[in-house]
């Protein structure tokens, strides 16, 4: 008996926290902005993603700290898809319809941006996506902050094949087996074609997620190397495959002088776990580097490393800064610019205001959000690994260049170029 | 204008005993321009003077500066020294580090293989020479010939022909080409090969580019050799990667052929001790970096026995607190073990942070061997071989030879015999469990130079693992032997014909067949699974 009355009294007990919790998150609802933060903290793409959310919470904080969006906090409410795709859409549901959230800033994969759509979609909600991508979408709820292939693909192979990049004649494109290496390889091809680059000297290959073992893989891209004309690989690897494949070519020899290789997803963040001295000479093809000098970084970096440390982020003192997490941080800048100039956090509001926003950016141009097709205008830089894991700026547009969603090379796409 | 410049830098030289490179080349030098950078580098390569030398390695070291007056500096940590004279100078204020981009650099490296080709040490001697057997130019000729003439180690002579050659292929007399087409028959560089097929060619009109017949038939000749070579090193190259896979995966399910295969609890939390094995070495590594820095090439010897006790200790509490409650019970062993595993994955998440780490290789272990021309052999899988092997001759040592081995195969034969003549059944378990799950520490700890550290690392291995033990015949060390090294093998073919996705797919689909004709596996069963 006595157990069944206490066993009352821890429910009735609970179920009136559970009462005052809802209210303190009403009360706290009336002066606050709930905003999303979706971003894969574990699995196989935590190694790039979890940078992505220190830098989503440090920009809150920086603007709370500045009085908030028309008055009101941001309330960062983080949650963790774990790498795992269809919990991607779980979770976006959950942020949207539950958490009722002004916007949500996240993805990283396009497997798991394509997961999130339809429920952006059914739920009108509001995407930032702060990463570089194959491009081919257009889609009002969403944001693209991240580069298109012609802002980074497109002229990173045009720097292989000019003299300084090595006057490349043949390419590797090696990738992860999923959507965005596979579509941004078709359009390099067709690209490499339309500058008189056979088939025959075009080597495609794909290894699945996390795959680990890459010395079948090193030894094809020596062999064709060897065939007679200069090669070139160009790696769209994601996640954090990308270790092992820098830990094998250091290993196996391949030289950055022999063979470069231009990689799409691997920033500072991903080289933190790797000697990257067998890999000095490589390059990325990015929009930001943190090795670029202007005040404007300095002071992004001496943020984030000081968040870093107040944040107890583990290795805080060894922290970077890389390309979207600059995306990240000048998305949500935009959208508070935008927030503001509407007046109000409604979806359809904010995203008409959102055309032609303008922010000061890290990489030291100011960027500008395009007015018709979501995407910012951005730089395009060539970086060379160097000793320390930083990059070394090579080559640089010298302004900021519109995005091509609809890749010309792509048949179909013809009508779609005004966008 | 680049030919103007080398004269005046010769010029300057003759002038002044003690060659100092001129003022125009450090100024090329400064200018940010890869094409007055390769002037000034083949300029200062040109006059070779002691100075010289010392800025183009500045400039490959990366302590070569250009200040904000554009004046250029060496840079140590506490020194400045102006590159023309070689005295110290006053650090300055500001300066950016003069960067290489891969086409300086491959002239910068060409320039400085050509200055190294007569030091005294062979080491040198000798990489410089293979530097210039990949990239010669034409004007280095006379200076690879008359290093020829005096050189007597072999393996440099050898490259230094090869480089000699490659010059000569192009060259105006006949007897020259002839004998160039002799030498390169020794390389087993394949772009060589191309070199030489251009010598076979036809031209529109149906002649031969190469007028000489006598040159054509060494070309050909040396092409065949080549293609012998080629087709060599390409086997060698497969057969090592397949053995390096096959001991990964063998270290990845030696611990699960003990646990499962001895034991018959089916241990899904075996990926997890793998990865307990893995952060062992990573705390390992920073314990030597914070206390022995000096020592810390010998973190992973240390890191050893630390994974196996830590995973061993591990392994005992999960027997002791869950699975022995469980022995017999298949199906629940499944899936109480999933918790566990699930267990460990956020334990190492809330310890480590959900991010991978980073685990380096020791010196020791980085770069790779060239066993002969074209097969580099990494040196972090030959010392995995090497640990796989000394696993597994430990495992069987443990298991055949001691008094513990000696009861745990008793025990798992027949418990309620080995019990009345005095086994004590229940800490043997205890104990076999945690020698298994130490054993996959020790594959944990093998698998960090490797792959990444990572919380869910374990989940990668627990499918190969199983398949392994699957596959060799629960309960058999030699089983799980051939399974792992004729898997890596088999996958290694594969992947070499058909691209890594799809190898995965048939060796997955091999298994389902295999596994449908043959259920015991490779060798058979003998245990305490079978009886029940």
């Amino acid at each position: 008996m006595k157990t069944r009355r206490s066993f009352i009294k821890a429910l009735t007990l609970s179920a009136s926290l559970a009462a005052m919790g809802s209210v303190s998150t009403f009360a706290q609802a009336a002066d606050t902005i709930k905003v999303g933060i979706l971003h894969s903290l574990s699995g196989t793409m935590a190694i790039s993603e979890t940078a992505l959310k220190n830098t989503a919470l440090m920009t809150i904080e920086e603007i709370n700290a500045h009085g908030g969006v028309m008055g009101k906090k941001l309330e960062p409410v983080v949650v963790d898809p774990a790498s795992n795709w269809p919990l991607f859409a779980e979770k976006a549901r959950q942020l949207l319809s539950q958490d009722k959230v002004a916007v949500v800033f996240g993805c990283w994969t396009s497997v798991s941006r394509k997961s999130v759509l339809p429920v952006f979609k059914e739920l009108n909600g509001l995407l930032f996506y702060p990463v570089q991508y194959e491009g081919e979408e257009l889609e009002k709820n969403v944001f693209y902050t991240g580069a298109a292939p012609n802002q980074q693909a497109i002229p990173a192979v045009e720097y292989l094949m000019s003299k300084d990049g090595g006057s490349a004649k043949r390419f590797v494109l090696l990738g992860t087996d999923y959507v965005y290496p596979r579509t941004t390889n078709k359009i390099l091809r067709a690209f490499l074609h339309s500058k008189g680059v056979a088939d025959a000297d075009i080597m495609e290959e794909y290894t699945p997620f996390g795959h680990s073992d890459y010395q079948t893989i090193i030894a094809k891209i020596k062999k064709f190397a060897s065939e007679g004309k200069k090669t070139a690989v160009v790696s769209t690897i994601n996640g954090d495959s990308n270790v092992p494949f820098y830990k094998e070519l250091g290993n196996a020899g391949l030289k950055a002088t022999e063979v470069p290789v231009v990689a799409f997803s691997v920033g500072e963040e991903e080289l933190r776990g790797v000697d990257a001295k067998p890999l000095v000479g490589h390059l990325a093809a990015w929009n930001y580097f943190m090795s670029i000098k202007n005040p404007t970084n300095a002071a992004f970096i001496k943020e984030y490393k000081a968040w870093a440390k107040a944040n107890k982020v583990p290795n805080a003192d060894t922290v970077v800064t890389n390309d979207p997490m600059e995306a990240t941080y000048v998305g949500i800048h935009m959208w508070k610019q935008a927030v503001e100039k509407a007046g109000t956090t409604d979806v359809d509001a904010v995203i008409k205001a959102m055309g032609g926003q303008s922010f000061k950016a890290p990489s030291g141009f100011t960027l500008t959000m395009d007015k018709t097709n979501h995407h910012l205008h951005k730089p395009v830089l060539i970086g060379e690994i160097r000793p320390d894991g930083q990059f070394s700026v090579v080559w640089k547009t010298k302004e900021p260049i519109r995005a091509q969603p609809w890749s010309p090379y792509i048949e179909g796409n013809e009508s779609k170029q005004g966008l | 204008m680049m030919r103007s410049l080398l004269a005046l830098a010769l010029a300057l030289c003759a002038l002044c005993a003690h060659a100092v490179p001129s003022d125009a080349v450090f100024a090329k030098l400064a200018e940010d321009d890869s094409d007055s950078r390769i002037e000034a580098i083949n300029a200062l390569a040109a006059d070779g003077s002691e100075q010289s030398i010392k800025v183009l390695d500045a400039l490959a070291d990366g302590t070569l500066y250009v200040t904000a007056e554009g004046a250029l500096v060496i840079l140590t940590d506490t020194e400045a020294i102006d590159p023309r004279t070689g005295q110290s100078v006053t650090y300055p204020e500001s300066s950016d580090q003069i960067y290489l981009n891969n086409r300086l650099r491959g002239v910068l490296q060409g320039a400085l293989a050509a200055s190294r080709v007569k030091s005294p040490d062979r080491e040198v001697r000798l990489a410089a020479a293979n530097e210039l057997r990949e990239n010669a130019s034409e004007d280095m000729l006379p200076l690879i010939e008359s290093a020829l003439a005096t050189e007597k180690d072999k393996a440099v002579r050898n490259a230094l022909r090869l480089a000699a050659a490659r010059i000569d292929i192009a060259s105006t007399d006949s007897g020259r080409r002839r004998k160039a087409a002799e030498n390169l028959g020794e390389s087993a560089d394949a772009s060589v090969k191309f070199m030489l097929a251009g010598l076979l060619k036809k031209a529109d009109d149906g002649h031969f580019v190469e007028a000489d017949e006598a040159v054509r038939t060494a070309a050909q000749d040396s092409i065949d050799r080549i293609d012998r070579r080629l087709a060599m090193a390409d086997v060698a190259n497969t057969l090592f990667s397949g053995i390096s896979l096959g001991s990964i995966l063998l270290l990845a399910a030696l611990g699960l052929a003990i646990t499962y295969g001895v034991m018959g609890v089916i241990n899904m939390a075996h990926g997890e001790l793998l990865m307990v094995g893995a952060y062992a070495t990573y705390v390992v590594q920073g314990l030597f970096r914070a206390y022995l820095p000096d020592h810390q090439d010998l973190y992973v010897l240390a890191a050893v026995p630390v994974a196996f006790f830590t995973a061993a200790v591990v392994g005992m509490v999960m027997e002791r607190t869950v699975i022995r409650w469980l022995y017999g019970r298949t199906l629940e062993t499944l899936l109480a073990t999933w918790g566990l595993s699930l267990i460990l994955i956020q334990a190492a998440r809330v310890i480590f942070g959900p991010q991978n780490q980073e685990v380096s290789n020791p010196a020791w272990m980085s770069g790779g061997v060239e066993v002969f021309a074209n097969v580099i052999l990494p040196w972090n899988r030959i010392v995995i071989i090497a640990f796989a092997a000394f696993v597994l001759l430990l495992v069987w040592l443990m298991m055949q030879k001691t008094r513990l081995g000696m009861f745990v195969r008793a025990v798992t034969q027949n418990r309620a015999m080995a019990g009345c003549v005095g086994v004590p059944t229940a800490r043997i378990d205890t104990l076999a469990f945690g020698i298994g799950a130490g054993i996959a520490g020790l594959g944990g700890c093998a698998l960090s130079q490797v792959a990444n550290v990572g919380p869910a690392m374990g989940q990668g291995y627990i499918v190969d693992s199983f398949m392994v033990v699957v596959l060799g015949g629960v309960g058999q060390l030699a089983g799980a032997v051939t399974a792992g090294l004729g898997l890596g093998l088999m996958t290694k073919f594969l992947e070499g014909w058909s691209g890594a996705v799809v190898a995965k797919i048939l060796v997955l689909v091999f298994i389902i067949i295999f596994i449908q004709k043959r259920p015991q596996g490779l060798f058979a069963v003998k245990g305490r699974f079978v009886e029940d």
